[in-house]
């Protein structure tokens, strides 16, 4: 075992995504505590891999790797985790990572904690547990742990940098995988562009059903917004995916964002806090959201919506 | 074909969760079907209406309140019902996609599908560490499932609305995120006329897997810049926020 971290990094059409440098930086803080490396492991193929402040860059590059393949990805990072024996392996909380993590640790028996939000010097995580209700301070046994960190958790600038990166061959064979690539699937098009407006009124699932919306449409219209929802809206069928904002929808900055029914999951703030004014209305005195707004009320959405109409 | 559909019971996050020792207490709050299961249950049916499938839903009894969902599921489509009579609610993921690995080996799936995520995944999500047990390739974040013959076409979400399409080979494990068309309604009537009928199949729970990360602390989050809250009836919280966007030009 080393005392070494490893940071897997994301990218996507060759850019490093944001949480990549946000973990890098906290490595590097982490091996300093604990005499060892903060290494950035690039899986991937067409990368300009050199773009990190590590203390050491590994780049597997493959042509089976130049987009993600969970398969691939997979056994390329257990091989080398196999092979190195960090004391810490990070992964994002993203798409990506979250294939990768839990089953890296079933396959090696080391512990992983999920939606991380901190680390700190003797190994506790602090984790996101219950959509962002409670906080889990979980202590990991053994000599290597797992870590998917939440994306902004750290700050990025710490991580970025310059370190030249040591290029490797896969270290196991990719050929005869059973998950194949076939092709990128881009953003619908076509409907309202949300990341580009000054002002959203959002629904969630408090919103009830597809017979509500028109009554937030209507208040949306009022104030010249447009109207955006959390996660279930969309899976429900109420409003289509171009109107998500969050970690698998669109982020936006707004002038105004005006939540309705939402409880501010941490994958529906990933898309959102970053909003100038956040004003939130959630039955729900103790709903995460209210961390996070700078105005909330505990009130009946559709009460409060329908009063607002009239004074508008 | 053979679909399995494993599904957690979580305690529900629209309550209070008050916690008791290191952990939630259990005796304290509402068991639900974890809504990612249920996106689950719906990509099954869709593909069994499709192609033909045998659809069977699988879940560790916790708390002994399992039936419910299994009914749901049943009525949603799926054909057969099986838990795991575990009568532990603090068993972490791990553990219980242990206990569902062993039960599922049995029964020769092509597909398996999990809940991308549940709200009590602390240890990663059962999805991809079965797939680690079952020794079969996992892609989780899933939207949409077609299969043809022996091989699979997924699409994969990302962040962003970007996504991209996956071939694979059978079996396989799924995490599903969404099914490719919003979850069908099962009537209560209809639940209840199932819940007269179907014969769920009691598995002893076998297999030992731990997370291996000790709890030390469960807590809800220290307020950290908590919003002004506005006070009053509907009407009067409307017009002050209605006041408040006014004095900063948005209404
Ligand atoms: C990989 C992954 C990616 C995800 N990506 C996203 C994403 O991009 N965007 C996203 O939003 N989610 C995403 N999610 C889902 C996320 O975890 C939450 O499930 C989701 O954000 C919850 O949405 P919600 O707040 O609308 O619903 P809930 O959490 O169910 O909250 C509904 C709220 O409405 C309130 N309410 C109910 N009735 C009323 C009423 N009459 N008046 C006022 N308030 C009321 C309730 O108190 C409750 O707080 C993702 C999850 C995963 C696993």
């Amino acid at each position: 075992m080393s005392n070494d971290i490893f940071v897997i990094t994301e990218h996507m059409d060759g850019k490093f995504s944001d949480v990549s440098f946000e973990m890098v930086g906290k490595a590097k803080e982490l091996a300093s505590a604990w005499g060892g490396q903060a290494v950035a492991i690039v899986v991937g193929s067409g990368v300009d891999a050199g773009a990190f402040a590590s203390h050491a860059t590994i780049h597997v590059d493959d042509a089976a790797l130049s987009q993600f393949n969970p398969e691939a990805y997979g056994k390329v990072v257990e091989a080398l985790v196999r092979e190195k024996s960090p004391r810490l392996v990070m992964f994002g909380w993203t798409a990506a990572g979250m294939d990768l993590a839990a089953w890296l640790s079933a396959r090696t028996g080391a512990p992983c904690a999920t939606a991380v939000r901190d680390i700190s010097a003797d190994g506790t995580m602090s984790c996101q547990a219950y959509s962002g209700k409670l906080i889990a301070d979980v202590a990991p046994e053994g000599d290597m742990a797992i870590a998917a960190c939440l994306a902004g958790a750290f700050p990025a600038e710490a991580g970025q940098g310059s370190m030249a990166a040591a290029t490797l061959a896969s270290p196991v064979d990719l050929s005869g995988l059973k998950v194949k690539f076939v092709e990128a699937i881009k953003p619908a098009a076509g409907d309202v562009d949300i990341t580009a407006q000054a002002k959203l009124v959002s629904i969630g699932r408090g919103i009830g059903g597809k017979e509500n919306v028109e009554l937030a449409e209507e208040l949306a219209e009022k104030l010249g917004a447009a109207l955006s929802c959390s996660r279930p809206v969309v899976d429900a069928g109420w409003l289509p995916r171009t109107r998500q904002v969050g970690k698998s929808g669109l982020k936006v900055k707004p002038k105004l964002y005006l939540m309705l029914g939402i409880s501010g999951a941490p994958e529906h703030l990933e898309g959102m806090k970053d909003a100038e004014l956040i004003i939130a209305v959630n039955t729900d005195k103790k709903a995460p959201i209210f961390n996070v707004a700078h105005y909330g009320a505990t009130n009946d959405l559709f009460e409060v919506a329908e009063a607002m109409l009239e004074l508008l | 074909m053979n679909i399995v559909v494993a599904v957690k019971h979580i305690p529900s996050i629209a309550d209070d969760l008050p916690v008791k020792g290191a952990n939630v207490d259990f005796d304290s709050v509402d068991f639900v079907l974890n809504w990612f299961d249920v996106q689950s249950i719906e990509q099954a049916a869709l593909i069994k209406e499709a192609v033909g499938a045998t659809v069977t839903v699988i879940g560790v009894d916790l708390i002994g309140e399992l039936d419910g969902s299994l009914h749901l599921a049943l009525a949603m489509g799926a054909d057969k019902a099986v838990k795991i009579t575990a009568d532990d609610p603090a068993a972490d993921s791990h553990q219980q996609a242990k206990w569902l690995s062993e039960a599922i080996k049995g029964l020769a799936p092509d597909l398996i599908f999990a809940g991308v995520q549940a709200a009590n995944d602390i240890d990663g999500q059962i999805g991809p560490i079965l797939a680690a047990y079952l020794e079969m390739p996992y892609i989780g974040g899933v939207s949409a499932v077609d299969v043809n013959g022996g091989t699979a076409t997924i699409s994969k979400e990302f962040a962003g609305g970007v996504g991209a399409k996956y071939e694979a080979a059978l079996p396989l494990v799924v995490g599903v995120q969404a099914s490719s068309k919003p979850p069908r309604y099962a009537p209560v009537s209809k639940v209840r006329q199932v819940a007269q009928t179907a014969v769920i199949e009691k598995v002893a729970p076998t297999g030992e897997a731990s997370a291996g990360i000790v709890v030390k602390k469960m807590s809800p989050p220290a307020m950290t810049g908590h919003a002004d809250m506005i006070e009053g009836s509907s009407k009067e919280v409307a017009a002050k926020i209605v006041e408040l966007l006014k004095s900063k030009g948005l209404a």
